[in-house]
C-alpha cells in the first residue's frame, strides 16, 4: 500500500471539480434538487453527505476485501462473494446512517435538528453508494478510498451550495408560465453543468 | 382495482419521472444512445415489477417499523440477479450501463413505489403497478434517447440498427452505429454530455407541465376574470 500524495491529489481534484459527482457522473440529483432550495440546509446536507461518504468508503474497504473477494477466509476453496457487493454495500450504508441518526441525537442535539430529514434520505442517496462501488470498480487502496469518498462529497457540496444560491435568486425572476418551478430549475443546473465542463481538460500531474 | 386508470396513471397522469420526479439521475446518465435507455428502461421494468410482487405478498408480514429495510434488501436482491443476467447474456449492454446498473438499488422510483403502492395493495394490483410504471418510465428514456442522440450524434437507434454495405439496415445489438440522418458536422456535441440531459428533461418536464394545467389554468382565469 504505497503512499502517494501526488496521486491522492489528482484523486481529489478529480472528484472535486473533474467528475464532480452531479454535474459529471448524475449520481446524487435527487437530494441535489429536492434540498437546495435554501442555502443553508443545501450546505447541512452538503456535510451530513461528505461525512456519510466518507465513513461508508472507509468502513466499506476492509468488509469487501476482507469478506467478499478474499475467499481464503472461509477455508479452503472459499466462495468468491463479489457478487454480493451490491446487497451488502447497500446494508452498510442504511446501516451506518442509522447509527449516525441515533449518535447526533443522543451527543450532537443541535446539528441533528439542523439536518432533521435530510440524514435518513441519505441512505438512498445514489452518490454514497456510487463512490463506495467506484472505489471497488477502480481497485483503489484504502487510503485512496477514503480521500475519494470526502472529496467525492465535496463536490457534492460545492454543487448544491453552488445550485441553492441561484436558485435563491431564481425564486424571484418571471419565467414562461409551463417552465415554473422544477424545470426552471433543472435548466439552470444544466447551465451549471455547462460550466463544470470548463474544468474537463484539467489534468495537473 | 382499476387497470385502465393505473395504465393512464403510469403513462401520463402519475409518470414517474416527468410528474413524480422519480429516478432522475438514471433517467439523464444514461439517456445518449437507444440501446442504453431501452436496456435501462427494460430492466428497472423487470426488477420494479418483481418487486412490486415480493412486497405486496410479504406486506402482512414485513413489520411497519422495519420496512425500508425490507424494501431495501428485497429489490437488492433482484438487482443482483438482473445484474447478473445481463452480465452473462447481454455483456454490451452490462458495459455500457455500468455502475447504473447496479445504483438501480437508490432508484427512488422502485422504493417509492414499494412505499406508496404495493406495501398497501393485493398482489394483482401491485403486479399491473409495476408494469406500467415502469413502462412510463421506458418511454420517457426512449423519448429523452431519441432526443439526445438524433441532436447530439446526429444518428437514431444508435446500438440497435445500422445500414449495411449494400443499403440494408443490420441489427448490432450494442454495436451498431445508428442510422446517420445529420451529416457529422452538424450535431451539437453538448446534447450527449450531462449538459443535455439537463436541459432535455427540464423541456419534456416543461412540456408535461404545459399539457396538465392547461385545461385548470383556462378555468382559473376565468373565474380571476369574472
Amino acid at each position: 500500500m504505497g503512499f502517494d500524495l501526488a496521486n491522492l491529489f489528482s484523486v481529489a481534484l478529480g472528484a472535486i471539480l473533474v467528475n464532480n459527482f452531479i454535474f459529471s457522473q448524475f449520481l446524487g440529483i435527487c437530494p441535489f434538487m429536492g434540498v437546495s432550495k435554501k442555502i443553508d440546509t443545501a450546505a447541512g446536507m452538503g456535510i451530513a453527505v461528505t461525512f456519510v461518504m466518507g465513513l461508508a468508503s472507509a468502513i466499506c474497504w476492509p468488509i469487501n476485501q476482507f469478506l467478499l473477494v478474499n475467499p481464503a477466509i472461509y477455508g479452503e476453496g472459499g466462495p468468491n462473494l463479489a457478487f454480493m457487493q451490491t446487497v451488502v454495500f447497500i446494508l452498510v450504508i442504511a446501516a451506518l446512517v442509522q447509527f449516525i441518526e441515533m449518535f447526533l441525537k443522543k451527543s450532537m442535539p443541535s446539528l441533528y435538528e439542523a439536518l432533521g430529514i435530510y440524514l435518513p434520505l441519505i441512505t438512498t442517496n445514489c452518490a454514497v453508494l456510487g463512490v463506495v462501488l467506484q472505489n471497488t470498480q477502480n481497485g483503489y487502496d484504502f487510503i485512496t478510498s477514503v480521500v475519494y469518498g470526502i472529496t467525492g462529497g465535496l463536490g457534492f457540496m460545492l454543487a448544491i451550495v453552488i445550485f441553492a444560491s441561484i436558485r435563491e435568486r431564481l425564486t424571484f425572476s418571471e419565467c414562461p408560465k409551463a417552465f415554473e418551478g422544477f424545470p426552471i430549475a433543472l435548466m439552470t443546473a444544466g447551465l451549471v453543468a455547462l460550466s463544470f465542463m470548463g474544468f474537463s481538460g484539467l489534468k495537473v500531474f | 382495482m382499476n387497470p385502465k386508470k393505473q395504465l393512464m396513471d403510469g403513462l401520463f397522469f402519475q409518470n414517474p419521472v416527468t410528474v413524480q420526479l422519480l429516478g432522475m439521475c438514471s433517467t439523464m446518465a444514461i439517456t445518449t444512445t437507444l440501446f442504453n435507455g431501452l436496456g435501462m428502461g427494460v430492466s428497472v421494468l423487470i426488477i420494479l415489477t418483481l418487486s412490486n410482487i415480493l412486497i405486496a405478498a410479504l406486506r402482512k408480514i414485513i413489520p411497519n417499523n422495519i420496512r425500508i429495510a425490507c424494501f431495501i434488501v428485497v429489490i437488492a436482491g433482484f438487482v443482483t440477479i438482473v445484474d447478473l443476467m445481463l452480465q452473462a447474456f447481454i455483456p454490451a449492454l452490462s458495459k455500457s450501463l455500468g455502475l447504473f446498473i447496479p445504483l438501480i438499488v437508490v432508484n427512488c422510483i422502485i422504493l417509492g413505489r414499494a412505499e406508496a403502492f404495493s406495501y398497501k395493495n393485493t398482489i394483482a394490483a401491485s403486479t399491473l403497478d409495476g408494469i406500467f410504471q415502469g413502462l412510463g418510465y421506458t418511454i420517457i428514456l426512449v423519448i429523452m434517447c431519441a432526443i439526445r442522440e438524433f441532436l447530439g450524434a446526429g444518428t437514431i437507434m444508435g446500438g440497435l440498427l445500422e445500414i449495411g454495405e449494400n443499403g440494408q439496415l443490420v441489427f448490432g445489438l450494442g454495436t451498431a452505429a445508428g442510422i446517420r440522418i445529420l451529416p457529422e458536422a452538424f450535431p451539437a456535441l453538448g446534447m450527449i454530455l450531462p449538459v443535455g440531459g439537463f436541459l432535455t428533461l427540464a423541456c419534456l418536464i416543461a412540456a408535461m407541465q404545459y399539457i396538465l394545467n392547461k385545461p385548470k389554468k383556462d378555468k382559473k382565469t376565468e373565474e380571476v376574470a369574472k
